[in-house]
């Protein structure tokens, strides 16, 4: 006789009658509604926790729209409703799928494709994130990583005639490098003429020359260059990037792109560089060593 | 033919050659039966009863109809809006600015506030909106109004009910205090790790961003979601998951829309229960529950007035607390 079969000779407390036990079948049904239960959490916080693999395994890191908080606070306080994504004037901005984990959603920039050529003149995505995500102004409490904060708000070459002809920021997003100086044209001696990504390339740009308000496709843009030096013509920072004689260690002497300083790592010299895989990129979260 | 419809017809051709019409020897069961009943029951009761069994064939869907046109628009706003660039409703439904007042889903709000731990005055702003918003809007209607999840999960749950129908599936229900764990874990995980955990996998945002943005890989996530809802778990992710539900519930205790039961023309047959999201809100209709003769229907509805369309008699109605006084 098992304990829920013996009869209940204790007293009963007036008003509360003790409920009558389960039958077996009834038992069986809720020990598998609670392991139903059970493997039902188990598979969503599974799926949650999931999210944190594409961080453990260190992927690449991408590039953040300009004023972005560090990743990790970024990561943290973005709400991923793409705001900044519909006010870019040139599309530079994209959201992460499901293989960012818990970025799912975050915007990034992929510059090769289209770089961030502040175009829009006053950082609309930053004006656009509704949680500070994107800021102007860092919170105080929320450190600067050293050689990250620019020496002075970067001036935009488009608008350097205007009363106020500065970027409102004070990180950069990275920091450009030629990263394949074998490739570089410049280094090489040689010129530049057409398209400068070939004309099936969809990237986008304001060219002052063409348009004030308007980015134009890079592919219906013919350059005619003597010497390569498209990342420095097309770099929109003033004072970022110049092309300078160098010293190779034979002691020949060549020309060479040189990023400077005021490099915010918006990409336009990535997006723009003729060369095929490209020599100069952003290295994103990257800060200024001098 | 059966035999007692034959022998009429023989009968009848008798009555075209002369014969009077008798009264038959013999009528078969089932009209013996309604012979019966007539003879006994007063006639009014009869006409009530026909009145009713007809409306249970005349099911309107004009809830359901008006709620999906509300959440396919509400959807299509946000999609031709960025499409057509006219700039009026800029985001998706995790956060948005409708002509520029910010508008943050509270769910979302609440986790980066809890993984951020820094709030700005835009996000403020933007919460504070909504939740005044779905106060006015009753609460859990932003499930079956506006999260597009809902509307999948619907059909989800119709294809299910035709399964189980031809008993190839069968429904098997899950504690419903998970939710609320669930609720809970992932505050605690948005707090501890310092990432918006649950932003990740709500299908919620990951519908609304695919609609907007065009689709991505983390839809498969949501098609596994309904694939389970088809063949395993009536429902499972809007009854014993969504934190959101839970988040917009409890704004649902302060609205004054609600679905309203009035006790006594209710014939207590539960084919609202059946078609309900969250039935255990309408226990109230179960014979001898009701407390009063009018019981306002539980925080936990989402307002989505399947149970009105389906009520025969009008027991369940839309109602907003205080406006019938104040009218």
């Amino acid at each position: 006789m098992s304990d829920e079969d013996k009869p209940d000779d204790r007293p009963v407390p007036p008003g509360k009658p003790k409920p009558p036990p389960l039958s077996r079948a009834k038992r069986q049904e809720l020990r598998r509604k609670f392991l139903r239960t059970v493997l039902l959490t188990g598979g969503i916080v599974g799926a949650g926790l999931s999210g944190f693999l594409p961080l453990v395994y260190a992927r690449k890191p991408r590039l953040r729209p300009p004023g972005a908080l560090d990743e990790k606070d970024f990561l943290a306080s973005c709400i991923k409703c793409g705001q900044c994504v519909q006010v870019c004037p040139v599309d530079a901005i994209k959201l992460a799928d499901l293989i960012d984990g818990v970025g799912v959603g975050a915007p990034y920039i992929d510059a090769r494709s289209q770089a961030c050529d502040f175009s829009c003149d006053a950082v609309q995505c930053i004006l656009a994130c509704p949680t500070g995500s994107l800021t102007y102004d860092k919170p105080a409490f929320m450190p600067v990583r050293p050689g990250a904060q620019l020496a002075a708000k970067p001036i935009l070459i488009p608008k350097e005639k205007d009363p106020e002809p500065t970027l409102n920021l004070s990180e950069r997003m990275g920091v450009a490098r030629l990263t394949r100086p074998e490739m570089c044209l410049a280094i090489k001696g040689k010129g530049f003429k057409g398209p400068a990504r070939g004309h099936s390339f969809r990237g986008k740009m304001r060219y002052m020359r063409i348009d004030r308000w308007k980015p134009v496709p890079i592919a219906e843009v013919r350059y005619e260059v003597e010497e390569c030096d498209l990342c420095v013509r097309e770099c929109p920072i003033k004072g970022a990037i110049s092309i300078e004689t160098v010293y190779a260690p034979d002691g020949t002497q060549r020309k060479s792109p040189v990023v400077h300083e005021p490099c915010v790592g918006c990409g336009v010299c990535e997006m723009i560089c003729p060369t095929e895989p490209v020599s100069i990129e952003i290295v994103p979260r990257e800060v200024w060593r001098a | 033919m059966n035999t007692f419809l034959r022998k009429r017809f023989l009968e009848q051709i008798l009555v075209m050659f002369g014969r009077e019409p008798r009264k038959p020897e013999a009528v078969s069961e089932e009209a013996r039966q309604i012979h019966l009943v007539k003879r006994t029951t007063n006639k009014e009761k009869l006409q009530a009863a026909a009145a009713h069994a007809e409306a249970h064939m005349n099911t309107s869907h004009k809830w359901r109809n008006r709620r999906w046109i509300t959440l396919a628009l509400v959807n299509l706003f946000f999609v031709f809006s960025y499409y057509f660039d006219v700039q009026i409703l800029e985001g998706a439904l995790t956060a948005s600015r409708f002509i520029g007042f910010h508008l943050i889903d509270l769910n979302s709000a609440l986790q980066v506030m809890l993984a951020h731990k820094h709030i700005i005055t835009n996000l403020l702003i933007g919460t504070a909106t909504v939740l005044v918003l779905w106060i006015l809007f009753g609460g859990r209607s932003f499930c079956s109004w506006v999260c597009p999840y809902h509307l999948l999960a619907e059909w989800a749950e119709k294809i299910h009910l035709r399964l189980m129908r031809e008993k190839l599936v069968t429904d098997a229900p899950v504690d419903r205090r998970l939710r609320t764990v669930f609720w809970i874990v992932f505050a605690l995980l948005a707090v501890a790790t310092g990432y918006t955990v649950y932003e990740a996998i709500s299908p919620t945002g990951i519908v609304s961003r695919a609609l907007i943005y065009g689709p991505g890989l983390a839809l498969l996530w949501v098609l596994a979601l309904l694939v389970f809802e088809v063949f395993f778990v009536r429902r499972a992710w809007c009854r014993y998951a969504c934190p959101i539900g839970l988040t917009y519930g409890v704004v649902g205790i302060f609205t004054p829309l609600r679905i309203k039961y009035t006790l006594e023309s209710c014939f207590h047959e539960g084919n609202c229960r059946k078609v309900c999201l969250v039935p255990h809100v309408l226990d109230t209709v179960i014979k001898g529950r009701a407390v009063h003769t009018e019981v306002p229907i539980g925080p936990d509805c989402t307002r989505c007035g399947l149970c009105v369309d389906v009520c025969p008699t009008g027991s369940l109605t839309f109602d907003v607390k205080g406006l019938s006084k104040l009218l």
